[in-house]
Parts: structure tokens; sequence; C-alpha cells
């Protein structure tokens, strides 16, 4: 047998844990196999615990485990780092919990949020570099690190109650989806809720747009009292929060 | 492409420790990480490596590279891995005699291979690729197994004998390593290292196992036992300059247990270096 139909056969072994797989191999080789096919699922196991642990709190160990076990039996890994396997398990709980939207929707925060923890490095515009900006020309975007999420329920609050070790409220879909923008800040991971105004301009922020294009955007919207006074509050709250990238 | 010549008593870099780390003086004389846990773009991991890397030599060692695999080695993986050897400047780049890789699947695990003349040939041909994409020479690491091939035309030994004579790699040897492979497929460990180019030992991995229902699973999770501190005296009596460590991955004790561990090594070794 050649060295690639033998891996072949061992992949096979892990996935399904098969009668047939196993019998691929001498019979005296059924214990180590058990012992390879153990450390194949509880690898793929503690990496879902790891990474969406506050889904696992919301929803119980129980069913937790029941979904993770489905979707490492449907779901294979295919890359070399655990974190890609990570990905794609937010859409496994929305699939298999489809009117628990709250569940989908906290995976994909804690997701998010750990894209953010390892995302590339990039200085953040700071406070005191403000004047020195040239702002009918300067070009705003979200640090590199910058995603935004729509979210129907109030998973965001559902993981803010885990993480202060408070009593989470009751699941609840929103009355219209919120934008949920996620960075990182120094070494933190953050997101906040954004206001509506505030979520139409953010997805400009995702490619650059000028503070001249977001102010006539805003005016446009809101009368130029009010847009130029939500322009410059919003400023304010990025660059304090530490989302916009340096100029 | 050479080693360096190293010398010293190090400890693996965990989650737990990384602020005795940060804050304190460890006496170590290096530290090794998992290279994957650090192949991202950036961030806290990144930044906490490049501090302790500011502090003592710091040895790559990894887990995915997947030097076994028939399909080959993973192009991004490598490039992934050049950009922090580069970054990091290590002591050391080390992977295992295993693979986890093929054809859309990654096991993420350290599985065996047959020791055949096809298999010597492809993990020949792999390590002279990830030798060239890293610019530099690596150590491969023995693996502990839980099977064993009919195929096999050689032993582990005169495998890694074989490896190292082509491609001009390093061993890392972890000692643990060959007490449970001697257990489980019943060879003595002595001839092993007798067997073994011990000359082209650069890194040695001290660890525990725990006792499975047929086998011995090398777990990381307690304390190096008398049978591998044994062995490792045996070792320490043949191999020369060497960076040797407690690899420990589960359970993870405070930091001055495994100092103490770190101790023992350096007793042990202690009658070499004197004499």
């Amino acid at each position: 047998m050649s060295l690639s139909a033998l891996q072949q056969d061992f992949r096979d072994w892990l996935v399904t844990g098969s009668d047939e797989a196993q019998s691929r191999f001498s019979p005296d080789a059924a214990p180590g196999l058990l012992v390879y096919q153990n450390n194949y699922r509880c690898a793929l196991m503690a990496c879902l615990e790891e990474s969406f642990a506050k889904t696992l709190a919301w929803i119980g160990p129980e069913l937790f485990h029941a979904i993770a076990a489905a979707h490492i039996d449907a779901r294979p890994p295919e890359s070399w780092s655990l974190d890609h396997y990570a990905a794609y398990f937010p859409q496994a709980l929305a699939q298999a919990l489809p009117d628990d939207t709250e569940v989908g929707e906290l995976a994909m925060l804690e997701q998010a949020l750990t894209d953010a923890f390892v995302g590339p490095d990039g200085a953040a515009l700071a406070l005191g570099d403000v004047p020195q900006v040239d702002w009918d020309r300067a070009v705003l975007r979200w640090v590199p690190t910058a995603r935004l999420l729509s979210l129907a329920s109030n998973a965001p609050a559902i993981w803010s109650a885990l993480a202060a070790n408070r009593e989470p409220p009751p699941r609840a879909l929103l009355a219209e989806p919120v934008r949920v923008l996620v960075w990182r800040q120094e070494d933190i991971a953050c997101f906040r809720a954004l206001d509506p105004q505030e979520a139409e301009v953010a997805p400009t922020l995702l490619g650059g747009a000028t503070f001249t294009a977001i102010c006539a955007r805003l005016v446009d919207a809101h009368g130029e009292a009010q847009g130029v006074q939500l322009a410059g509050a919003w400023l304010g709250r990025w660059v304090a929060d530490g989302a916009l990238a340096a100029l | 492409m050479t080693f360096p010549s190293f010398s010293g008593f190090g400890l693996g870099l965990r989650k737990p420790h990384y602020s005795d780390f940060l804050e304190g003086a460890v006496p170590v004389d290096f530290v090794e990480v998992i290279s994957e846990n650090f192949m991202i773009a950036g961030g806290r991991p990144r930044h906490i490596l490049q501090r302790v890397r500011e502090r003592h030599p710091v040895a790559l060692h990894g887990v995915s590279m997947s030097l076994g695999s028939a399909q080959g080695l993973d192009p991004d993986y490598l490039a992934r891995l050049r950009a922090l050897v580069d970054a990091i400047d290590p002591l050391f780049v080390s992977d295992h005699l295993s693979w986890s890789r093929a054809p859309g699947f990654n096991s993420h695990d350290l599985l065996p291979l047959p020791y055949t003349t096809e298999a010597l040939d492809l993990v020949c041909a792999n390590l002279h690729r990830a030798q060239e994409a890293l610019g530099r020479t690596m150590l491969v690491e023995n693996p502990s197994s839980y099977i064993t091939f009919a195929q096999s035309q050689m032993t582990e030994w005169e495998f890694l004998a074989q490896v190292t004579a082509r491609t001009g790699c390093g061993l890392l040897l972890d000692v643990n390593n060959i007490h449970v492979s001697a257990v489980n497929h019943g060879f003595d460990p002595l001839d092993y290292i007798a067997g073994v180019p011990l000359d082209r030992v650069r890194q040695i991995h001290l660890a525990g196992h725990t006792q499975g229902e047929n086998l011995l699973i090398d777990t990381h999770d307690r304390p190096v036992p008398p049978a591998v501190w044994a062995l490792f005296a045996r070792v320490m009596e043949r191999v020369g300059p060497v960076a040797v460590m407690i690899e420990r991955d589960d359970d993870i004790p405070p930091l001055s247990d495994l100092l103490a561990e770190l101790d023992m090594a350096r007793a042990l070794a202690l009658p070499k270096v004197a004499a």
C-alpha cells in the first residue's frame, strides 16, 4: 500500500470511526487506533469549547457538546490552524437552532472578538494627533481589526452579562437589527452597538472615507446643524475608542 | 546551514506563566513556544512573545508542519512560519516525525508513519523544502506512537539516522516519547539511544505520560516519571551541548513546580558537566 493510500485510510478512520475503516488496519492496531481517534475528537471539541466559552455557558454543556459532536462529524478540519476550524461553528449553531437566533449570534460575536484579538497590528489615531489633521483631506478608516456585524438578537447584552458574571437577560429579538463594531483597542478586543445613524456611515470607513464626505452625508440626512454635530460627536467617540486608524 | 552551539535548561512558555515571564526574572536559559500559537497577524500573543524574546532565547516548536504528509507541505504554513522566524530569530525551529495533513483534511494530531523507504524519501524531500523555505536547518522530534505498521522496513531510530544523514537536520530528542513508544511497542529504549545519532541532538524534551487501558499515552499532564529521568541520565552521558526542557501542556502547575523539575534535570546532567 502506498503512503498516500495509508494516510487516506487513516483519515477515513479518524473521521468516521467505522468498522469498515478500522478493518483496513491490522487487528492488533485497534487499541492504538482508538487512542488516535480520541485525540482527534478531543482536540476539536476542546477547540470549540475554548473558542465559544460564553455560548457554551449560555446553552449548557449537554446541548453544546451534542451540536459540536455533530459538527465534528459533518465538517472535518481542513486547515493547519485550529482557529480556522472554529470559524465555521457559529453557522453550525445557527443551523442547529434556527429558532434561537441569539445562540448563533453569540457565537458569531465570540468569533469576531477572537479574530480581532489576533488580527493585524495597526496604530490608532490618538487624541493628541487630532489638532494636526487636515480635516478637509483626511481619509478616515477603521483600524485593521475592525469588523461590522449585523445582529437581530440581544446577543451583545448576553455576552456582556456572561463576561461580568452577571445573570444574563432573557433572549430577545430586537425591533430592528443592530450594527455592532468589533475591533481591538491596544491588546483588548472590544465591541459596541452603533447608533442607527452612526451605523449608516460606519461601513464607509471600512474602505476609507474623507471626513468631508461623512459630514456631507450626515448633513444631507439630518440637516446642517445636526449633521455637523453628529459628525463631531462620533469622531470624538471613535478616537476615544481607538477605533480609527492613524492617518 | 549550521546550528548554534547552545547548552542550557528551559521551559515551555504557557499562558498561566505569561506574567511570571513578563514581570520577573525566571531562571531559565531559554524558552520554547508552540509556533502555531504565534503564527498570527498581531495582537497580545505576538506582543508577549516579542517581550519574552527580549529576555530569553526562544525555540520555535511546531506541531502542524506535517513532515510526513504524502500530500507535501502547505505553502501558506511555510510562509507564515518563515515570517515568525524572521521576527523572532529563534534558537531552533523544530517539528515532529509525523503527519497530520491529507487532501482536504488536517488531523491536528501527530499521526504515525510506516518506516519504509517511500516514507523516508518523502520525509527527506519535505524536510529539504521546509529548510529551504525557512532558510535554516531544522530539528526533527521523535514522536510517541500507538500503532506500528507491518510494512515498516526499518526501526524508528534507523529512520531518523537516515533523515539526519540525508538532510543535515538535527534532532529534538523527546526522552518521554522514547519511553512511551518502547513500552507500547516492546522495544528496549537503550537500543533506541544506541541507534539514534546522538551527535545530532540539539534539544531534549522531558515530559510525563498516562497509563491508558492498553497503552501509555503521551499526555504531558504530569511530572516527569522516574523511568524517564533514568533514560535521560543515560542520554546525557552521550550527547554534546544541548538545550534541555520540561514540556508541560496540561494540568499546568505553578511555575515553581516546573523550575524544581528543571533543577532535577540540571542535577542529572551535572556529572557530565563536572567530568
